[in-house]
């Protein structure tokens, strides 16, 4: 689906890319690491076709620079940092829908599932949104239309728990007739979203690796946490994932997105020497899900 | 064509909200309120009274003003957009890069047309409330010159936001272009340079290329028809164009200098990175 072909990309003296080869399928859910000035960012713009390079970008054969709109028109694209866009909401959505022939009440129908009722908030300013607020719209606008091509770039860092586990589910419903490109400084952030990682380092790809699929997108994990003493640090922490504790503050209980597990593991890391135990399951739903199917 | 109407109205609507629009209208709408307020209308210069007398001194003003708030607040704004991520999201969505440029000339240009034609249109209200009779012709006269110089210096704009990289840079290139225009406006300065021996011819003609004094000449060539106060230039313009004719180079010259600027702007804004 998408070709790079030896894309080389200069700004002025300063070579950013340096005859990038990758070629990505549709069904690659492909994680693109690296640390900062890595190349990511720049090989996104090429592929929407934002910045000029030498070499070749295809997607399903066409330039994304001379056949914007063919090419643009598959493709959903979620920014780091949201864009201070003062129109509202409503507008902002209509915008979308009709730049890219959709219904804009699939577009507040997605948003509306991560949490977001852009009907209520529809003359509101963009740029006044919350963080996750936003990052919520962005994703909605994205997903609710006709991708092939999702390309996102830390697309869940400002999501609550519950929004990131419908995000994953909705990820889930197109993953096998889109590609996803996920753009992350940190692998554990998105490693059980992918089933393909890709690092990059000083504009070259240093790794493209398969990795293990086996974790579903649209799973969910039950846990229940024992603390050794209870602890205000950890009570602060472990409530924003939404998890409840008992009386005492030293048993805890709560459920995680099945893709969050990796990242949620490395939370808990942090207050290894308070735990005393620790359950972690397949939330029922799932196995009855799974059952009658 | 709906991809561009599209844009130009998400455009307006963005502008609408901003600050520099409220600062704008309020400069415009302040200006015509201050008029009055001074009694402009009840003076009289070179027979001109009420509110034709007004619209004189508006449109002095405006002269002034409008390049330079037209100038700023355009590369402020799309070189802004460029570096806060605004063009990176938005050209990800499916439209043309056409569409995308001249919208936003189209909705720029009513954005910034639109406080100077309301205050305009404020004073002719506000004149004919207090008895004053309505100068139609001037008024359609001025409004298509401000028209032009606004189309004008909107397309400058774009140029000057498509080349430079970052607002600062921007904003500084565009104040040097403004300043230099007004620079040429001093006759003084041609003056000089014609005792300097710069051919005459030349003199003219740099003063007939510089947009802001092809405006001030025309606003002059209203109250003035001779143009008396332009000295022996004057004798040039008015044996080569006549004075239909130069109205009509006034209105027409700057459309042309800010539709080539524009395009100018276009061409390598669909060659260059965007974002």
């Amino acid at each position: 689906m998408i070709q790079f072909e030896n894309i080389v990309k200069r700004f002025r003296r300063n070579e950013v890319l340096k005859g990038v080869n990758l070629t990505i399928e549709r069904g690659h859910r492909v994680a693109l690491v690296g640390s900062n000035g890595a190349g990511k960012t720049t090989l996104i713009r090429c592929l929407l076709g934002e910045y000029t390079c030498d070499g070749r970008v295809l997607v399903d054969g066409m330039d994304p620079r001379k056949q914007r709109r063919e090419v643009l028109s598959k493709v959903g694209f979620v920014p780091q940092l949201p864009p201070p866009l003062r129109m509202p909401v409503g507008q902002l959505i209509r915008f979308a829908a009709s730049l890219c022939e959709s219904d804009p009440a699939r577009m507040r129908d997605v948003a509306q599932k991560l949490g977001f009722d852009a009907e209520q908030f529809r003359h509101q300013p963009f740029v006044k949104l919350s963080g996750g607020q936003k990052q919520k719209l962005l994703i909605a606008i994205a997903l609710g239309r006709e991708s092939e091509l999702l390309v996102m770039d830390e697309p869940a860092a400002n999501l609550d728990p519950d929004a990131r586990h419908i995000f994953f589910q909705l990820l889930a419903e197109k993953q096998e007739r889109a590609a996803m490109l996920i753009s992350s400084h940190r692998l554990d952030e998105v490693a059980t979203l992918v089933n393909r990682v890709i690092e990059m380092d000083q504009g070259k790809v240093v790794l493209d690796d398969r990795v293990a699929d086996l974790v579903e997108l649209s799973s969910r994990l039950r846990c229940r946490l024992r603390l050794t003493q209870p602890e205000e640090a950890f009570a602060k922490t472990i409530g924003e994932w939404g998890f409840l504790s008992g009386a005492d503050g030293v048993t805890w209980e709560g459920y995680i997105a099945g893709p969050d597990r990796l990242r949620f593991l490395g939370v808990l890391s942090r207050y290894a020497a308070l735990l005393a135990g620790m359950e972690m399951e397949e939330a029922e739903e799932q196995v009855a899900a799974a059952d009658a199917s | 064509m709906k991809y561009l109407w599209l844009t130009a109205y998400t455009d307006i609507i963005e502008s609408l909200r901003a600050r520099w629009f409220m600062v704008y209208s309020m400069v415009f709408g302040g200006l015509v309120v201050i008029l009055f307020a001074f009694g402009l209308a009840e003076s009289r210069i070179m027979g001109f009274t009420g509110l034709s007398r007004l619209l004189i001194t508006y449109i002095q003003l405006s002269m002034a003003i409008l390049p330079v708030f037209v100038l700023i607040t355009t590369v402020r704004s799309v070189a802004g957009d460029r570096e806060a991520g605004v063009f990176e999201y938005l050209l990800s969505l499916p439209i043309t890069l056409s569409a995308w440029f001249w919208g936003r000339v189209f909705g720029r240009f009513f954005v910034v047309f639109l406080p100077v034609l309301l205050a305009m249109v404020g004073a002719v209200v506000w004149g004919t409330i207090k008895g004053a009779e309505v100068p139609w012709e001037l008024l359609v006269y001025y409004t298509g010159l401000l028209m032009s110089l606004a189309w004008c210096f909107l397309g400058i704009g774009m140029l000057i936001s498509t080349i430079a990289r970052s607002s600062d840079v921007a904003q500084g290139a565009a104040f040097v272009v403004w300043l230099s225009l007004l620079l040429f406006l001093d006759l003084i300065l041609l003056g000089v340079m014609i005792r300097e021996h710069l051919p005459p011819e030349t003199a003219v003609a740099i003063a007939l290329a510089n947009p802001m004094q092809v405006f001030r000449t025309a606003t002059m060539m209203l109250f003035d028809p001779q143009l008396v106060l332009l000295g022996p230039t004057a004798y040039v313009i008015l044996d080569n164009f006549g004075q239909a004719g130069y109205i009509t180079y006034a209105i027409v010259y700057p459309i042309l200098l800010g539709t080539g600027c524009a395009w100018l702007g276009y061409l390598l804004f669909k060659r260059s990175d965007l974002p």
